[in-house]
């Protein structure tokens, strides 16, 4: 009989893998709070690099709790917990508190915590738990219609007060895709987010034009008995209906400061004093790394503070300035090892509970990482999405760690399921 | 397939964040700068320039104090500009144009808002300068000038031209260099080298600490001394003597090469371009193009040398051997060198011989023998090139190297000039004759002149005239004691030099003997025109004088140009004999002679042609220079 302990069944490579992501997270939190001549101890909980310590440190009875707790109870009250996170996230419109123009935050004294932080966790547990149902088949359109609708209760709620993070539950949709979805989701999907781009960048009538000749070039390209001219037709309106919308919310519903965040990242704005400071330092930041870096606390905008929210959303423009594109490789290598870790243990469960629920926390991983990095490499608009691990905050850390720490429960245990 | 779009996705997009990190990271380097830009501060520490002495140790250069105001544009907080302006007594129209070119400088560069305070001002502002974020006052050093005289010599201090600032790295806006004089030349041996401090920066531009402890921290270098070789007392007397005339006198030391006086007139006291009325006084006197006082006569006029010539005329025709001592010419108050053409001479006439034509000066003499070198090769060509050889090697036709910034190579004709003007050729001797006199198309610069003579005073070689003498630990240039041997073979100089001596006892100088100094001298009057209202004008005549003494073991050679001064020992005779005297002497004998030198005036001859100038004002003139200086002499008497 083969050991039942967790602690033999851990995938200790994930572990390993998360502490050091963590741990290069502090320092560079460190770096990056730590102001200059300033003797303080490390604990030195006035300081974000002591809070953070402190976070860090009371990982370790949440990821305990999380391990010793039955493996089944994730399954069982994945509905229940999917509850208590919408309604905190509901009570976020009447209790909650206001910090840099979000009313994210519940206050407890001198803490506050971000249900957004807990409800992606809660979200893939109640998606897991509707897609291991038997009956459950994704062909069917009602079926792909309760599905979206789990992931679009949350967004609907974070969206007044957070319209960028968001985006991060359009990774669930993949999730669904790997399930069964039907192509064509993931394929509107696309097409909106580049018409919507394009139509940013160009005039609506030029947009429409071009989707003409998509349009025509696909129809004549296609054999003649699948030639539909009245589909081609359903789609040119609505791609033009579309593309107008785009215009029309573009200039009419989004906020300047939203607007702004699009403009900066096409080049239309270069008022780098003003709203494009923050991209343009963080790229100045990362930029002036080079191959090796400064060294650490050696980063001159670093130390300077001159990018905005670093220790936040910010870090990684540290990782770019003290250790140049060498430490910026192992850190994107470290988060590719673990979500490829993560794809790799889900591909080998046994239930169809713990597979989806461990895709779905390859790919909130995944999208964290990449819409950050890309934001602050200037890639992207600014969006208030924190690098996982790494960057500064109670509810963030302790977030990823039971999102992470609940599969890694769930693998353990899967020998002895049933 | 539906397993593998996640991880293709996820490896896609990693691509494409590596791609733009290598971009940001490695390929685009403009971001290293920029983020210095951004946090460091850098401060700079200005030595003081280097002091400048006479030949004998006199300090004559010294520094003084003075405060800049400097502004950061991008530090600029509202402020009571009413008040600030009033504080600096400026207008409020100039604040805000100073303010706008610094701006377009740098938002993030120091500029000078307003150069050069004195200590009363300074004070005054720095008790407010608190209320005045962006501002603050940067300490330099500024010239001190403990001589009245030498401007021309020393040059002066400026702030780098927005030329100097983009050419040259060292040279930040508001940085001071030296022009012109040995401020340029010795620029960087004078300035030394500025210190720099670099300043970790936060992003409210507060200063949070030196960066990386100082590790690329310099320290400031002090400027060096320099020695001239300027005699202090002979340069003030020289213009002292010019005053009210234009011209220049060179005199140089013969064995060494070295620049005792250098005379431009008219001349400034230089402590006029130092401190606020500085840029005020240096238009003034940029804009007169009539006296030009910025305009170094000594390095840059090119005159016609006229009868001083004839020494090399004499020499030349020795080395060549188309005469001797004892060939003789005619002289018929003139010389017909061609059918209708006649070279007037204003000698006694009679038989000429070489010790005769010089100290009577005698153009049949020259003519003749300049014709005689010319014809002694087939093609007039030729012996113009072998001529124009020997001029060059007495320093003609060239920058000779000297260590001032200024020069004019003047003219030494060669065939090829020639050429130019007569370009069907057919040209003889005789249409170059009057080269022999030096009135042809030969120019010369007066420094070019002292030259000659130092070269002449050595019999036979010189040194590469130099303003330098001593650099505080270093050595001076090489080039500076290499010994120049001209064409003209040693052993034809003794004959000329007795010529020259005899000047002074028979010939046109010779109410300008010194008792016991043995000069040897040549006159010059060079005719001159001008063009007046598109008309060729023929001016009063320019005097010339050129001499070294004693005769044997010279100790100083000279040359005087005095604009239309009318004949060489009118004025330029006297006033070489006067510098001669008192540099050998230190004390002068003749003092009727230096009075009438020292008041007389060519400014009635100057205002034929032009009117009054506004700069007069600032020019060198009489009373307490020339009192001081004239009772010199008379003190010792009374002391013997």
């Amino acid at each position: 009989m083969k050991n039942q302990s967790v602690k033999s069944n851990l995938d200790w490579i994930s572990v390993i893998l998360y502490i050091l992501l963590v741990l290069m997270g502090w320092f560079n939190i460190y770096s990056s709070s730590l102001s200059t001549g300033e003797e303080t101890a490390i604990f030195d909980l006035s300081q974000f690099y002591g809070k953070q310590l402190m976070y860090i440190a009371l990982t370790i009875p949440l990821i305990i709790i999380i391990l010793s707790v039955d493996g089944k109870f994730y399954e069982k009250f994945s509905s229940i917990i999917f509850g208590v996170a919408l309604l905190s996230l509901a009570g976020l419109f009447v209790f909650g508190k206001t910090v840099k123009g979000q009313a994210n935050w519940y206050s407890f004294g001198s803490f506050g915590i971000q249900p957004a932080e807990f409800a992606k966790a809660a979200t893939a547990l109640a998606l897991a738990k509707y897609l291991s149902d038997v009956q459950v088949n994704l062909k069917d359109v009602n079926r792909q219609i309760q599905a979206l609708g789990i992931i679009f209760l949350p967004v609907i709620l974070i969206i007044p007060h957070d319209p960028g993070s968001a985006l991060i539950y359009a990774m669930f949709v993949l999730v669904l895709y790997r399930e069964g979805l039907p192509a064509w989701y993931l394929w509107t999907g696309f097409i909106a987010i580049i018409l919507f781009v394009l139509s940013l960048v160009f005039e609506p009538w030029a947009v429409i034009l071009m989707a003409i000749v998509v349009i025509a070039l696909v129809y004549l390209r296609s054999r003649l008995v699948d030639r539909n001219i009245v589909a081609s037709a359903i789609v040119l309106v609505l791609c033009s209906g579309f593309v107008f919308s785009v215009d029309y919310i573009f200039d009419n519903v989004f906020k300047q400061h939203h607007r702004d965040r699009f403009n900066i990242l096409l080049g239309k704005e270069v008022d780098m004093k003003g709203i494009g400071y923050n991209t343009n330092q963080s790229e100045i930041a990362i930029g002036s790394g080079g191959w090796l870096g400064k060294g650490f606390l050696e980063g001159t905008q670093t130390k300077g503070g001159f990018v905005p929210e670093q220790h936040t959303d910010y870090i990684f423009t540290t990782v770019g300035e003290e250790w140049g594109f060498l430490g910026c490789m192992v850190v994107i290598a470290l988060f590719l090892a673990l979500i490829f870790r993560i794809i790799y243990l889900s591909e080998r469960q046994k239930t169809k509970f713990s597979r989806v629920y461990g895709y779905c926390v390859a790919g909130v991983l995944f999208i964290h990482f990449f819409i950050n990095i890309a934001m602050v490499a200037g890639i992207f608009p600014t969006i208030g999405v924190p690098l996982p691990f790494f960057s500064y905050g109670g509810s963030g850390l302790w977030g990823f760690t039971i999102l992470l720490f609940i599969f890694l429960k769930m693998d353990a245990n899967k020998v002895n399921e049933w | 397939m539906r397993k593998v779009l996640l991880p293709t996705i996820i490896i896609v997009a990693t691509i494409l964040l590596i791609l733009r990190l290598f971009y940001l990271q490695v390929i685009d380097d403009t971001f290293k700068l920029k983020s210095d830009n951004n946090a460091i501060k850098i401060q700079y520490d200005y030595p003081e320039r280097g002091y400048i002495y006479d030949r004998n140790g006199k300090l004559m250069v010294a520094n003084q104090p003075s405060y800049d105001i400097m502004v950061i544009p991008r530090d600029l907080k509202n402020i009571d500009t009413l008040e600030f302006c009033h504080l600096l007594n400026i207008k409020k129209e100039d604040y805000i144009r100073i303010i706008a070119k610094a701006k377009v400088y740098s938002p993030r560069l120091p500029s000078v808002f307003l150069p050069q305070l004195n200590k009363a001002e300074f004070a005054a502002f720095q008790e407010k300068i608190r209320k005045f974020p962006g501002f603050y006052i940067q300490k330099r050093s500024l010239r001190d000038y403990q001589v009245k005289f030498g401007a021309n010599v020393f040059g002066f201090i400026t702030q780098a031209s927005e030329g100097t600032v983009k050419k040259n790295p060292y040279y930040l806006s508001g940085d001071l260099l030296g022009k012109q004089g040995v401020e340029e030349s010795y620029e960087t041996v004078l300035r030394g080298i500025k210190g720099v401090k670099y300043i970790q920066k936060d992003k409210y531009n507060r200063e949070i600490g030196s960066y990386k402890e100082g590790k690329f921290d310099t320290i400031a270098v002090q400027g060096e001394d320099i020695n001239l070789t300027i005699d202090a007392v002979l340069q003030q007397y020289g213009e002292e003597l010019m005053i009210n005339k234009r011209g220049g006198i060179v005199a140089i030391e013969p064995k060494t090469g070295e620049i005792l006086a250098l005379v431009t007139a008219p001349s400034y006291d230089p402590s006029i371009l130092v401190g606020r009325q500085r840029s005020k006084n240096y238009t003034m006197l940029y804009r007169d193009s009539i006296a030009k006082p910025l305009y170094d006569r000594g390095l840059l006029a090119e005159y016609p040398p006229g009868s001083p010539f004839k020494i090399l005329t004499g020499l030349i025709g020795l080395q060549e051997g188309v005469i001797d001592e004892n060939t003789a010419f005619v002289c018929n108050h003139g010389f017909s060198y061609a059918r209708g053409r006649f070279m007037k001479c204003h000698c006694h006439g009679g038989v000429m011989q070489l010790h005769r034509g010089i100290y009577e000066s005698c153009n049949t003499y020259f003519a003749s023998t300049y014709m005689r070198t010319i014809n002694k090769f087939v093609r007039p060509a030729d012996g113009v090139d072998v001529w124009s050889g020997h001029l060059k090697s007495f320093g003609l036709g060239q920058f000779m190297g000297y260590d001032l910034p200024t020069g004019r190579k003047g003219k030494a004709p060669t065939s090829k000039t020639y050429k130019r003007i007569y370009p069907n050729g057919g040209w003889r001797s005789t249409a170059i004759v009057s080269n022999s006199i030096g009135q042809g198309e030969v120019l010369m610069t007066p420094i070019q002149l002292a030259n000659m003579m130092a070269a002449v005073a050595n019999r036979g070689f010189y040194y590469t005239p130099h303003i330098i003498r001593k650099i505080e630990g270093e050595k001076i240039d090489k080039k500076f004691t290499t010994k120049h041997v001209t064409t003209v073979n040693h052993k034809y100089f003794e004959p000329v030099v007795s010529g020259l001596f005899d000047v002074y006892n028979k010939g046109t100088a010779h109410a300008l003997q010194v008792e016991g100094i043995e000069i040897c001298g040549k006159t010059g009057t060079a005719e001159n025109f001008a063009k007046i209202n598109g008309k060729r004008v023929k001016l009063q005549d320019h005097s010339i004088f050129v001499a070294f003494a004693p005769k044997d073991n010279p100790k100083i050679a000279i040359a005087v140009f005095v604009e239309n001064g009318y004949w060489g020992a009118r004025w330029a005779g006297p006033i070489a004999s006067l510098m001669i005297e008192k540099y050998i002497r230190g004390k002068i004998t003749r003092t009727d002679l230096e009075k009438r030198m020292l008041e007389g005036s060519l400014q009635g001859e100057y205002a034929k042609y032009t009117g009054k100038k506004e700069t007069d004002s600032l020019l060198l003139s009489k009373p307490e220079l020339t009192k001081s200086a004239a009772q010199k002499p008379d003190d010792a008497e009374t002391e013997n």
